[in-house]
């Protein structure tokens, strides 16, 4: 399988994703699935800035990734597929039944949530959405970088 | 009276607030430079913390690295303001060096300090 992650992370495309996983895994690709950064030229290009050459870039919305998914996993270049939220992470999941390890990296705190990790803080909602995930067979881990532990998610949500 | 040109760094961890103090300990320099860090910061909250460090400006925004969430929010901030510049790589020597030339535009500031901080960036002979 060429897709060696699924993250969420509400930074998208940063430092931790670049180098922190990007190095270890030789990543070649990233997929970004976010509707609003899909239509936005100017967003892209901002992101685009914090990617070395040698890794492509891919702008995806979500109906396009449910839909191209297959095809990059099929892909002989090892790739990491990144969503902002967890309620696009769960309809790329349910829209495709390819997503099988679900890794959250950096959910970060706003009105409503509350912290469960360092880097993760949750509403009860999505809490829940990462519950039913799991539920579905999915391995939902909290790891904001390799060298950390995995955190399983009935540990924090 | 406009403003004073300020200095923002913007970095990962605690980097920014050393560099503040390490400008401090060798310049002398107070008050010109405030430290932003994205630790625990989603990008709307390190805009906002940005946002607050520039004031009413103007400001060059010192970012450590060429991309990524540090990035991202100073040029969101920057865009179409011309009291704001970005300037990324930071390093001590172009702070330094931007400590003592504020009395210029915010673009100018930038392009002096990327030409500084590229300029100590050397192998010297062992």
């Amino acid at each position: 399988m060429s897709i060696a992650l699924y993250r969420v992370d509400d930074r998208l495309i940063h430092g931790q994703v670049v180098v922190g996983w990007g190095q270890p895994l030789d990543a070649a690709f990233i997929v970004l699935v976010d509707d609003e950064v899909r239509g936005n030229d100017w967003e892209q290009d901002l992101y685009r800035m914090g990617v070395p050459p040698h890794i492509d870039v891919v702008f995806a919305s979500v109906s396009e990734a449910i839909r191209l998914l297959a095809q990059w996993e099929a892909e002989p270049r090892i790739g990491i597929v990144l969503t902002g939220d967890i309620d696009t992470m769960d309809a790329l999941a349910a829209g495709t039944g390819r997503v099988h390890h679900v890794n959250i990296g950096g959910v970060h705190h706003r009105a409503g949530r509350s912290e469960r990790l360092r880097y993760v803080y949750l509403t009860d909602a999505e809490a829940a959405r990462l519950r039913g995930l799991a539920a579905r067979g999915v391995e939902v881990t909290a790891q904001d970088v390799p060298t950390a532990r995995a955190v399983p998610v009935g540990e924090f949500a | 009276m406009s403003e004073p040109l300020r200095g923002v760094i913007v970095s990962h961890a605690a980097l920014a607030q050393a560099l503040v103090s390490a400008v401090r300990a060798i310049a002398g320099v107070d008050g010109a430079l405030t430290p932003v860090s994205n630790d625990g910061c989603d990008s709307g909250a390190l805009s906002a913390r940005i946002a607050e460090a520039i004031g009413p400006g103007p400001a060059v925004l010192f970012v450590d690295l060429p991309g990524g969430s540090c990035l991202t929010s100073a040029v969101r901030l920057a865009k179409g303001r011309a009291e704001i510049a970005v300037v990324t790589g930071v390093n001590l020597a172009m702070l330094l060096d931007f400590v003592f030339h504020r009395d210029v535009s915010p673009e100018q500031a930038a392009r002096r300090a990327a030409d500084a901080g590229g300029k100590a960036i050397r192998v010297p002979a062992a």
